[in-house]
């Protein structure tokens, strides 16, 4: 969305929203996509509303910035999206401070924003992270409905596992910066190609013997500055042999849509069946 | 509210009391007044009669137990030089340094706010590193030498703006300004520059680091992402939410701006209360000083009253916890 702070920036690659190219459109183009097209919800409620603004001020000027609409109508639009999203007594709320909610409702109010403009994308960035299980559930299943409703694309960016299996259809992992592993959620999760997928499902505390110590993937993540030469995760990998220190592997398409950026893939049933740039 | 009304104003009181206190003794310290006050022709008699009229002759304690007396009934005493009431005399000067002080607060506002908020949205360009050495500068040099400077250069090198005084005043409202007509305002610019140099210079580093901050804070990057444009987020988001430490800082140095600007006062010949201070200084003119200090006393507590409901206007979490108590 071009919102990485500097030095941060678009190196290579390219982005599509509905065919159209993204990457190096200008700021102006940028700003028109941005909640109007793709919304985004951020990890900590906490914080990404601004504290010394009203509820309706913050919904408002969403609106308002994607398009000429009287005050009016635009506070009836911010009610109903507050309703949709489970907020009682909306039309008080509206005249609330963030301070006045809690951490689920505030992430309820920043998903109605997002929501605001009806966008074609939404990007979650760890949005129940900060909220305890109970509250993640109750989101998690808003946002599944709402998203039916509206047939909005949803991109949830997460570590937890159990929200992914429960909520995706298709699935990416990543590591290092880079896309290791995509696939359907349950080819991914059943019979991952990658060993940092694999890693990955073998900590969860549901797969590991009762009594003994969970498996890990040894070692730390590198720093993205000083990434090794060939494949970032080779150091971690058990299956690293001398190749994975030496280049970096290409993505490989496998059946089913699924592709692995791995010299040494797990599943060998699935046999890859071509190469890709990306 | 109320509650917290009358604790403030109790505060207030002790504050003023201590500080009476320690004028009025340290005053006796300094010299006895009344070598002051006496001309070298006067005899033992002359002197006697003297220190009788202005109550010097009785000892210190009783001294300042009439002047307690004399505080109740709403008497703070009289100069010893002018011989007229003190509060009257620097109730008198007040209206010239509060212009004074308010058009230094103006420009430390108009000229330092945007200076610094440009300096916190682009940290990396020359511009902005220019305007945070210049606030070096403005913190660093000495206000007489740049007072005596902004004379040297606009009055007697170029000769656009007058060096001393306050120009014509008008009466308004039983107040008198010289903001009113050009020539004041003409009168006023370079001291309430000289003046407001320190409070630009303070203003430009609370407003980039205040800005600096809010830009890293993820509601400005929400607000981003709602794809406001950038003259919206810094106008709404930003700017609401620095003005909270400014206006803290701001109120507490008008506060100082009044009470202390002797120096500038002195340079420019102001006849305001610092002037005045000053001499009292010199001439030992105790009662003066006492009620010059209860006046700056009674400014401060009020103005952090008025900074309080301020905050209250700028930062709604404030409001809550009032209503609770």
């Amino acid at each position: 969305m071009g919102l990485v702070d500097p030095p941060g920036r678009i190196v290579s690659g390219s982005i599509k929203l509905g065919g159209k190219e993204l990457v190096g459109l200008d700021d102006q183009g940028m700003r028109a996509i941005r909640g109007k097209e793709i919304s985004m919800i951020f990890q900590d409620p906490m914080m990404t509303l601004n504290p010394v603004l009203r509820i309706d001020t913050q919904m408002i000027e969403a609106i308002d910035a994607h398009e000429k609409t009287s005050k009016k109508a635009a506070l009836a639009r911010a009610q109903q999206a507050l309703e949709k999203v489970g907020i009682p007594a909306a039309a008080d709320r509206l005249k609330a401070y963030p301070h006045q909610f809690s951490g689920g409702m505030r992430q309820r109010v920043a998903i109605a924003i997002a929501l605001l403009n009806n966008p074609s994308l939404i990007i979650a960035d760890e949005p129940t992270t900060a909220l305890d299980v109970t509250i993640q559930s109750q989101i998690l299943a808003k946002m599944q409905e709402l998203c039916a409703d509206s047939g909005t694309a949803l991109i949830w960016i997460t570590h937890d596992l159990t929200v992914v299996a429960g909520l995706a259809h298709r699935v990416a992992v990543m590591y290092a910066g880079r896309l290791v592993e995509t696939g359907f959620v349950d080819d991914v999760l059943d019979h991952p190609l990658h060993p940092y997928t694999r890693g990955l499902l073998r900590s969860l505390p549901s797969e590991g013997i009762p009594g003994q110590p969970l498996e890990q993937i040894p070692g730390m993540t590198p720093s993205l500055g000083r990434l090794p030469p060939g494949c970032a995760f080779a150091p971690r990998c058990r299956n690293a042999t001398e190749i994975c220190h030496r280049s970096s592997p290409e993505g490989t398409v496998f059946p089913n849509q699924r592709l692995a950026r791995c010299h040494h893939p797990f599943d060998s049933v699935a046999q890859p069946v071509g190469l890709t740039e990306r | 509210m109320l509650s917290y009304f009358f604790r403030r104003f109790g505060q207030a009181i002790f504050v003023i009391l201590a500080m009476i206190v320690l004028v009025f003794f340290g005053v006796n310290v300094v010299g006895d007044p009344i070598w002051m006050l006496i001309s070298p022709e006067m005899d033992q008699q002359a002197i006697a009669a003297t220190a009788a009229a202005l109550g010097l002759d009785k000892p210190i304690g009783e001294q300042f137990f009439f002047f307690i007396k004399g505080l109740f009934q709403g008497d703070l005493g009289r100069s010893f030089v002018h011989g007229e009431p003190a509060i009257l005399l620097i109730l008198g000067r007040m209206g010239a340094t509060m212009e004074l002080a308010i058009a230094a607060l103006l420009m430390a506002i108009i000229i330092g706010l945007p200076l610094g908020m440009y300096a916190g949205l682009h940290p990396d360009r020359r511009a902005s590193r220019t305007i945070m050495a210049g606030s070096i500068l403005g913190f660093s040099l000495p206000t007489f030498w740049v007072g005596l400077m902004l004379i040297m250069i606009f009055s007697v090198m170029i000769g656009w703006l007058p060096a001393s005084g306050r120009g014509p005043t008008d009466t308004v409202l039983g107040i008198q300004t010289s903001l009113l007509s050009l020539e004041g305002w003409r009168h006023i610019a370079l001291p309430a520059l000289n003046l407001a140099l320190l409070k630009i210079s303070l203003m430009i580093r609370l407003a980039r680091s205040g800005t600096r901050e809010a830009m890293s804070m993820d509601y400005v990057k929400f607000a981003r992402a709602k794809g406001l444009k950038e003259s919206v987020i810094i106008r709404v988001h930003i700017l609401k939410n620095i003005l909270i430490p400014i206006v803290t800082v701001l109120g507490l140095e008008f506060g100082s701006l009044v009470a202390f600007s002797v120096v500038t006062e002195t340079i420019f010949s102001w006849p305001g209360m610092g002037k005045l201070l000053l001499e009292a200084i010199q001439r030992l003119d105790r009662p003066v000083i006492v009620a010059y200090v209860m006046v700056v006393v009674v400014l401060f507590v009020f103005i952090n009253l008025i900074i309080d409901i301020l905050y209250s206007v700028l930062d709604p979490r404030v409001r809550l916890t009032e209503a609770k108590a």
